[in-house]
């Protein structure tokens, strides 16, 4: 793998400096969350739903109470109501109300492992055992498990009071429509010469962290809490936690550990409130962590969907018409990304006729959380197989084709406003002139298929400070957990900024009194926006740096120049040699103290990403199982600060992208019972599945960026389910419309297109 | 004069129109112009003074972290979008 990005004018950029953290987790030293321990400490566990839809009758605790080692049981009783409103966290939206019916349920259970109640113990057994005390009478429901089936008239009622706007005062499963709509979309199916319909239904997956939820609730008698855990974003956790527990944000300190993978599911809360509660109830810290068991059952997978598209295309292959339906399961509770995948769908290209309809419905599965690019590859796997079929029907490449349609910089885009500098056609056309796409691929079975994807990537809130150490050397503070390598990026950022070696600046991730509000690390936002408060921060750092050497030399800052680390004169004046930034450390005291470098920011400037993967697969007929040849992914990454991170993030997402096309899905049976609750049924990719993935970093500066730094952590996960399909089709000749594209589900549709066939020959005979 | 790009959910309120002139220094201001135009839309964009939560706003391409008080331009072109994710219960 050759990388194809160069430093430029950049001394650090670029470049590929080994992690600061690096040895801490390679000799096991980083502290993950559930590592913590603290004196007197009880461990807590919960008590989960058997059911997938039940009315709670009663819930006695009193025999788990009187078990010996059992020191407090929690149940929802123990938990305020929480506002009924929507509040931004990451790239979801949350309801705390709904946040709070989530971490203990109150009359409804709404999903298997739905949570009831918690316990906390002198240990883990005893709290088990606990459980197992508790009694609850429960009344069986019928479940609803799909959108079809919550959405068919006369469909169970998961919750009573959700109305929507089209719906007046009827209870419904459907929490949300969204519509989008530009031009004639009738006239445009009419100017077509072809036109492709097909329906598509994507299962729920989960991300596949391998660090479980964790949480240390820690309760001062003073009213004051401290959470430590595993997180995404310690700010949402603080903000989210006091609002289910009812509290003042400022009551509660965070303090993110290690993060041993998110995804994106790790921007809400579970354990984080009832480790409070629990500690509050019993004097004593109270620690609680997930089972993986309880982690597929009841943290948030994201959504299955179903959905339709309809395209249509001119001979010569301008893309003239299309309509999209989708409906995606929400889970137990509203907030699916049907919204993400409504506006991601058509995102790639220009279509002057179009109309979406998406709907969110509620179902009896976990409530969903964000997953890498959320709602955007269950959509990309509907349009791009599409866009696939109709570049065959049109005789074109399907890159040609991509290509023709593709948005550029003033292109509209599903919801309205035009883009700015993008590098979708530039992702298409690395492909094309890439080795893979160039090499032929030959044998029974084999086919290569490409797709593209979209992504918004976020913004938002970050801040950050650059400490100017009495020895010249510094250390950069943010608020960003560092789930992709992000502290070196800002190291990097603040070295380059400086002239500092980056070994010379350490990079640290702070907790939420110790820094100023940042946002969840989600969105692909934190090399951008946590990226640019450390880069005005070094800034400021620097400007100071200045103001102190115009001070010894009695001359003014604007003469100073700070360059390659070493300040000096801008014109030359005897007696006032260039001083290292070291040197000039040693006189902070004399001229006035401490140097910190500050910065925050609501950032501006979003530059979305595109991705475009090509993959080839060998299909055995016999069994379905699909084998991955060869993969490429062309990325328009913007400025790349670590090219070897971002590398990390485009073949993370394609892994997880082809897990998600091939094999993984939640299992539940007719009672809506989840039936694989562990990795060896919950099939993940594993090293022995996967090639190495080639990365071919497109670097597209984004103008809205002092770096020209984009967001590159998601969108790498949308294209891999429709190239796997578009390849098999061309290796078997089927076009499959589910996922996962699993042996069962493969054998099926090869056996079905072989009767077919045989059945046409016999007719023909 | 700004214009509004009315989102298709919303064009009821404004007799189907999808493109409409509004004056406005910040996006507030520009939504109790168009609730002069067209009653009875502002309901549905705003909240208190801020807008929705349900709700995001780009003014001339550039989502807005300001919401409501994003400023809005003689010539801007403002488009009112959903906020990912969501739901409330009534």
């Amino acid at each position: 793998m050759e990388a194809t990005t160069s430093n430029g004018k950049f001394k650090v950029i670029g470049t590929r400096p080994i992690r600061h953290d690096g040895i801490d987790k390679v000799i096991g030293r980083a502290k993950y969350g559930a590592d913590y321990a603290f004196p007197g400490m009880l461990f807590g566990k919960v008590l989960r739903s058997p059911h997938a839809h039940a009315r709670i009758k009663s819930i006695k605790t009193d025999k788990a109470l009187k078990l010996p080692g059992v020191k407090a049981v929690v149940t929802a009783a123990d938990l305020p109501e929480a506002a009924n409103r929507l509040e931004q966290a990451g790239e979801m939206a949350i309801n705390p109300h709904y946040l709070s019916m989530n971490i203990l349920a109150r009359d409804k259970v709404l999903y298997d492992g739905h949570a009831i109640a918690a316990v906390a113990a002198t240990s883990p057994h005893i709290a088990e055992e606990a459980l197992k005390l508790i009694e609850v009478d429960y009344e069986v429901l019928e479940p609803a498990m799909t959108v079809d089936a919550a959405m068919k008239p006369g469909a169970p009622i998961l919750l009573p009071d959700l109305r929507n706007r089209e719906e007046g005062d009827k209870q419904t499963n459907v929490a949300q429509h969204y519509q989008f709509k530009r031009g004639d979309v009738e006239a445009g199916f009419r100017a077509a010469d072809y036109v492709v319909e097909r329906e598509f239904n994507t299962a729920m997956v989960h991300q596949g962290y391998i660090e479980p939820h964790n949480a240390v609730g820690i309760y001062n008698a003073d009213g004051q809490a401290t959470i430590y855990c595993s997180t995404q974003g310690a700010f949402d956790v603080r903000s989210l936690s006091a609002q289910v527990l009812g509290v003042p944000v400022g009551k509660i300190k965070v303090v993110p550990a290690e993060i041993g993978g998110g995804f994106g599911g790790k921007t809400t809360i579970y354990l984080e409130p009832l480790s409070v509660l629990l500690s509050k109830k019993t004097g004593h810290p109270v620690k609680l962590v997930m089972t993986r068991s309880e982690v597929l059952r009841a943290s948030g997978p994201t959504s299955g969907s179903k959905i339709k598209v309809k395209m249509g295309a001119t001979r010569d292959g301008k893309i003239v018409a299309a309509q999209v339906w989708m409906a995606y399961e929400a889970g137990a509770f509203p907030g699916s990304p049907v919204g993400a995948g409504a506006m991601t769908i058509l995102a790639p290209y220009t279509i002057e006729n179009l109309q979406i309809d998406a709907y969110d419905v509620v179902v009896n599965r976990p409530k969903t959380a964000a997953y890498r690019a959320p709602g955007a590859s269950n959509a990309a796997m509907a349009s791009e197989t599409v866009i696939d079929e109709l570049a065959e029907k049109c005789g074109i490449d399907p890159l040609d084709l991509r290509i023709q349609n593709g948005v550029k910089e003033g292109s509209p885009q599903v919801v309205g406003p035009p883009f700015r500098r993008i590098g979708f056609i530039e992702t298409c056309e690395a492909i094309k002139n890439s080795d893979h796409y160039k090499s032929p691929l030959s044998g029974p079975y084999r086919g290569r298929g490409v797709a593209s994807g979209f992504w918004f990537n976020a913004g938002m809130q970050s801040s950050a400070t650059v400490n100017i150490h009495t020895d010249g050397t510094a250390s950069v503070v943010t608020g960003s957990p560092d789930i992709g390598g992000s502290r070196a990026s800002m190291a990097m950022i603040t070295a380059e900024v400086l002239g500092l070696p980056v070994t010379d600046v350490r990079p640290l991730v702070a907790d939420t009194d110790s820094i100023g509000h940042t946002d969840v690390t989600g969105g692909s936002r934190v090399t951008f926006a946590t990226g640019m408060a450390v880069y005005e921060a070094a800034q400021d750092a620097a400007r100071q740096l200045r103001e102190r050497a115009a001070k010894v030399w009695e001359v003014k800052p604007e003469d100073v120049e700070l360059h390659d680390g070493v300040l000096s004169l801008k014109e030359k004046a005897e007696g006032k040699a260039p001083m290292t930034i070291k040197e000039m450390a040693t006189k902070l005291a004399r001229t006035g103290g401490p140097i910190i470098g500050r910065a925050s920011v609501n950032a501006r400037g979003v530059g979305p990403a595109f991705a475009t993967t090509c993959v080839d697969v060998e299909v055995d007929p016999d069994t379905g199982k699909v084998q991955i040849l060869r993969c490429t992914i062309a990325q328009d990454v913007g400025k790349a600060i670590h090219p070897s991170y971002v590398e990390g993030q485009m073949q993370g997402g394609t892994a997880q992208g082809i897990g998600w096309g091939l094999n993984e899905e939640y299992f539940y049976d007719q009672k809506g019972i989840l039936r694989n609750t562990g990795l060896l049924d919950y099939r993940m990719p594993t090293c022995l599945d996967l090639p190495l993935i080639e990365t071919i970093l497109v670097e597209v500066p984004n103008p809205g960026h002092p770096l020209g730094v984009r967001g590159v952590g998601e969108v790498s996960i949308v294209p891999p389910p429709a190239a796997l399909a578009n390849a098999i089709y061309r290796a078997v000749g089927v076009r499959m419309t589910e996922t996962p594209m699993s042996p069962p589900r493969l054998l099926k549709a090869i056996l079905k297109k072989r009767a077919a066939e045989e059945t046409q020959s016999a007719a023909a005979d | 004069m700004a214009i509004a790009v009315i989102p298709a959910l919303l064009r009821k309120f404004t007799d189907g129109k999808e493109r409409i002139t509004a004056r406005g220094r910040n996006v507030r201001e520009l939504i109790a112009d168009l609730d002069r135009q067209f009653p009875g839309i502002a309901q549905h964009l705003l909240e208190g003074d801020d807008l929705k939560p349900s709700v995001a706003v780009s003014v001339d391409g550039e989502i807005g972290p300001g919401g409501a008080m994003e400023p809005v331009g003689d010539e801007s072109e403002v488009h009112f979008l959903p906020a990912i994710g969501g739901g409330v219960e009534k």
